[in-house]
């Protein structure tokens, strides 16, 4: 064996792997210091993109608050409902699997689309909801159906529900899913199948009915699936709402004019709640809650009785002879008359160069002031009117609330028109005339108003002059009733009016005494009106009148009452308009008789009396 | 004529003696190290020995019997088997480059039924065999000469072109600086290597080109991760996130929120060093360290103990690669090296590369136990 040349070769590969050795520890030390720096150094960095990673804030949506009538009937609710909602994850092909289910339940083609978008935007594991308020037949056959779906999904879920349907549809509103142009500041709206008010008190009051969202912190995977949940925060629930609307008053006025296009608004006199505030056509808000079809919807927007209007406070009327007892309260105040002066009538008034009419062709004769008002005279009014000045008319209106806005929490709400020479110059630019006066008081011309107006302005002349303001929150205490300011008017000036207003329907000569109450018991004064719609020409009233029976329904006069019941004391103002209905006794003065009939049945505890006054008079 | 040869061969120590010699030091470092990969893998699985921990046992029970096998067995076998196994490997890594198992875009399997054999595994160790032999029998002006130089190169780009091809860089790499390694050990001139450092650079440029773009794409993203953090560079940003979070102590054994939630992409193979570093922090990454460095300073200790230049060169051979898995793989997991398939040695999920080293440890035993045993400058049993 040769020692010496293994010897050196030896040495050499001890050198080497030596040095070897050596390069071994400093990549070692580079990888080791390298750790220290990640681990050490930078750890709070490390570690809160770690937690970035694997927490998710999930908002937890709030219940939403309930809508209740004065008696605690359910206006607007939560309800639990059958719905199926579509995993994208779990289905093959989503529009295979959309048709297939198709043939258990029917899928409009905007449903499908909007189905389509929603799952093209969301992760593949989060729920599509298909098909909301499923009957429970179908929701059975779905189950049932469930192993040849693999993806859908039966599921009971809330959604906000108005069990009275079209009947509360304008004072309640409804939700609808959130647009992009609200998404805000509260990140709830960007929640999935969040939704919001979109109309009514839902939108108005949307705030304080949505609540406040809670939230669950929940550990997720690189996927977004949550694995546990960390910690939560509950959702605090909204605020129940109680309004001063009584069902049973609002659905039995609903039903009672559900044909017509009409408004009418029950208040309470003293404390100024509204009782009921019904407006017709209406619709039904659940058909807005998951999405309405566009057929559907435009259907709504063209109607020419427009049924998303809300009449009762967006509806602006002329006030026809409603605003009379205001033009003779005005004008005993002024002292310009006084109650037994009587003015003739020959159902013509000369002012200038023109003539004005009396509706009474044959003319009143002699009338004082409740005998004008009993037998709604113009020419008395006119007299009056002109004798009283637009000024004093337009003070006495504004008092009463006409071209008033009361921030009912209602959205929409219109002021109307309480003209005045200063309006008129600044709109019109020309002077007033004395023609003008004479027409705002026989509430023509340039005035309008709302039927909400009109039960204020009742509400304000049957409780003794009192200032109320119509409240659609019912209030938790009563104490707002004394604080409710008392307007300078002589009560003896009052009573005058009011014993107008009781003749109109008790007296043979009121022109709606075919409407008085015959049951015992009960009893109601008012004032009807009706208002043109188009001013009727010279060679019109030269070839005669026509009847309102006689022209299109657009063109006919829009009827109009404004009643109190009972006379003794009174305690309930009604206003109601019927748009195009003709003569104020005829069409509306029987609607406020039998709303006020059934309310007193009610607190009497009796059956309401079967209607079977006749058609008599005129407005 | 065979058997007395063997005669010859149990002259020098009994089977008894040699398992008497077996070092035991050694076998209790490896046995540690594949515990910790045990419960790595029952950790990734979310508590769970399925899928990978049941298996990964299995294959180190596997693993450790050959590698006893191959430490009782004298190391004049070996080195008489040494060429024939080279071209063995060699023949295999063709047969892959033209008929293979497609996995990750890279032809580099041959199923064998019960595990995917990786020829380029097995390479690793041939060539270290085969460049042992050939420098054993060189004395010491032979392997100044340039003329010898060449058989080396031939052994080493040989294979390591053909893994190129496949294409698998790191595995490239391996092979060649574990040959470098041996050229180094066994004594060719230093400036040799400033050269080949130097001619590195172009060649690296040209190597460039051979890549593919989700190589090219590799490389961009090591030098700029942010560069695109949900593609390419993802599992190098989740992985500092993991290991960074980790902080000294860790979150804890199946507590990591990296690889629980899988945000770490590949943590039961390439990666699993992160899910060390996220769960058991600093502390529990510099442990497994200190156990390859304690493992790796007895194989260099036993290289410089062995008499003949075969069993040195071996040794030595074997320790590099063992050196050069750990760090290419603890260096890429921390965010220095760019995302080549290297994995943690004895720890990552895999049939192939756990043979590879226990064989490769193996031969450290081996090389310790017949440390006295000469062998001619002829060859193994001349």
């Amino acid at each position: 064996m040769a020692a010496k040349p293994d010897n050196e070769k030896y040495k050499l590969f001890t050198r080497r792997a030596g040095l070897i050795s050596g390069g071994m520890l400093v990549l070692s030390s580079a990888i080791i210091g390298r750790m220290y720096f990640l681990q050490v150094v930078s750890q709070s960095q490390y570690k809160l993109l770690a937690d970035r990673n694997r927490i998710s804030l999930r908002l937890l949506a709030p219940q939403r608050g309930n809508i209740l009538d004065r008696n605690g009937h359910e206006l607007a609710i939560n309800r639990t409902d059958y719905r199926v909602n579509i995993i994208p994850e779990q289905t093959e092909d989503v529009e295979k699997t959309l048709e297939a289910l198709s043939l258990i339940l029917p899928i409009q083609e905007w449903q499908k689309r909007r189905i389509l978008s929603a799952v093209k935007k969301q992760r593949a594991f989060l729920p599509v909801t298909v098909a909301e308020n499923l009957d429970w037949e179908t929701f059975a056959r779905l189950n049932v159906n469930m192993p040849d779906l693999p993806g859908v999904i039966p599921d009971m879920g809330i959604t906000r529900y108005y069990p009275e349907k079209d009947t509360l549809a304008h004072i309640v509103g409804y939700v609808s899913s959130v647009n992009e142009q609200e998404i805000g500041e509260d990140p709830l709206l960007e929640l999935p199948g969040f939704k919001i008010g979109k109309n009514g008190m839902e939108r108005i009051l949307d705030q304080r009915l949505r609540g406040k969202a809670g939230n669950s912190k929940v550990e997720v995977n690189v996927m977004g699936r949550a694995i546990r949940e960390l910690s939560r925060n509950d959702s605090v629930p909204g605020d129940t709402l109680n309004l001063t609307i009584d069902r049973d008053i609002q659905n039995f006025t609903a039903d009672f004019i559900r044909d017509e296009s009409a408004a009418v608004v029950v208040m309470d006199v003293h404390t100024g709640d509204v009782l009921a505030l019904v407006s017709t056509p209406s619709f039904d808000p659940n058909d807005f809650n998951l999405g309405i079809s566009q057929k559907k919807y435009d259907a709504l927007l063209h109607d020419a009785r427009h049924p998303l209007t809300n009449k009762t406070i967006q509806g602006e009327y002329p006030p026809g002879s409603t605003i009379k007892m205001l033009i003779a309260l005005g004008a005993l105040e002024a002292g310009v008359i006084n109650e037994d002066e009587k003015i003739f009538c020959n159902s013509k008034y000369h002012i200038g160069d023109t003539i004005k009419y009396c509706w009474k062709r044959e003319g009143h004769g002699h009338v004082n002031m409740v005998e004008a008002i009993a037998g709604s005279c113009d020419v008395y009014f006119y007299e009056v009117a002109r004798r009283l000045g637009i000024d004093r008319i337009h003070k006495i209106f504004d008092r009463f609330g006409l071209g008033n806005k009361f921030d009912i929490n209602i959205p929409g709400e219109k002021s109307g028109l309480n003209p005045s020479k200063g309006w008129k110059m600044a709109t019109r630019g020309v002077g007033w005339q004395g023609g003008d006066t004479l027409n705002v008081g026989i509430g023509q011309g340039d005035v309008l108003v709302t039927p909400l107006q009109l039960c204020v302005m009742t509400s304000r002349l049957v409780n003794g002059g009192k200032a109320v303001l119509p409240k659609i929150l019912l209030s938790e205490t009563n104490e707002t009733e004394d604080k409710i300011e008392k307007m300078p008017y002589t009560s003896r000036h009052i009573d005058v009016v009011l014993k107008g207003m009781e003749a109109v329907i008790n007296k043979p000569f009121g022109v709606a005494y075919a409407q008085r109450m015959r049951q015992n018991d009960m009893s109601f004064g008012g004032k009807t009106g009706s208002a043109q719609v188009r001013r009727i020409s010279k060679t019109e009233r030269d070839d005669g009148v026509r009847k309102n029976e006689e022209k299109p329904w657009r063109e006919r006069d829009h009827a109009l009452f404004v009643g109190y019941g009972p006379l003794e004391n009174p305690r309930y103002a009604v206003s109601v308009i019927v748009e195009h209905g003709g003569g104020g006794s005829k069409k509306a003065a029987p609607i406020a008789k039998n709303v006020l009939e059934y309310m007193f049945s009610r607190e009497m505890k009796i059956e309401p009396p079967i209607d079977a006054s006749d058609n008599l008079g005129e407005g | 004529m065979l058997t007395s040869r063997l005669q010859g061969m149990r002259r020098s120590k009994s089977l008894f003696q040699k398992l008497y010699d077996l070092n035991l030091f050694i076998v209790a470092v490896v046995f540690i190290i594949a515990m910790i990969g045990f419960a790595l893998l029952y950790s990734v699985s979310g508590g769970n020995v399925d899928p990978w921990a049941k298996k990964q046992v299995i294959r180190f029970v596997i693993g450790m019997a050959g590698m006893v096998f191959i430490a009782l067995v004298d190391i004049r076998v070996w080195m008489f088997l040494a060429y024939p196994f080279y071209f063995l490997s060699l023949i295999l890594l063709i047969f892959v480059s033209i008929t293979g198992h497609t996995g990750m875009g890279a032809t580099r399997w041959i199923n064998l039924g019960f595990m995917n054999l990786q020829p380029s595994e097995l390479m690793k160790i041939a060539l270290i065999l085969a460049l042992a032999r050939y420098y054993h029998c060189l004395d010491k002006e032979d392997v100044r000469r340039y003329k010898s130089l060449l058989k080396p190169v031939f052994l080493i780009a040989a294979p390591a072109i053909l893994v190129l091809l496949q294409p698998d860089l790191g595995t490239s790499l391996l092979i060649v600086l574990g040959g470098v390694s041996i050229l180094f050990c066994g004594g060719v001139r230093r400036w040799i290597f400033v050269v080949g450092f130097i001619a590195m650079i172009p060649t690296a440029f040209g190597a460039w080109n051979f890549m593919k773009p989700y190589q090219q794409n590799r490389v961009l993203t090591f030098l700029n991760p942010e560069r695109d953090p949900l593609g390419a560079g993802y599992h190098s940003i989740q992985a500092k996130i993991a290991i960074g979070s980790g902080g000294l102590y860790g979150k804890g054994f199946i507590q990591g929120s990296q690889s629980q939630l899988n945000f770490l992409p590949e943590k039961h193979t390439d990666f699993i060093f992160t899910v060390l570093a996220e769960e058991f922090g600093l502390i529990g990454g510099m442990g497994l360290i200190g156990l390859y460095i304690i493992l790796l300073a007895y194989a260099i200790i036993i290289s410089m103990s062995v008499k003949s230049q075969f069993g040195r060169l071996l040794t030595l051979g074997m320790a590099v690669t063992f050196f050069l898995y750990m760090f290419i793989n603890i260096a890429m997991n921390l965010g220095m090296l760019p995302v080549v398939g290297v994995p943690l040695p004895l720890v990552s999920y895999g049939g192939s590369a756990m043979l590879t080293l226990l064989i490769g440890i193996g031969f450290v035993l081996c090389a310790a136990i017949h440390r006295d045993t000469a062998i001619s400058r002829g060859g193994a049993f001349a």
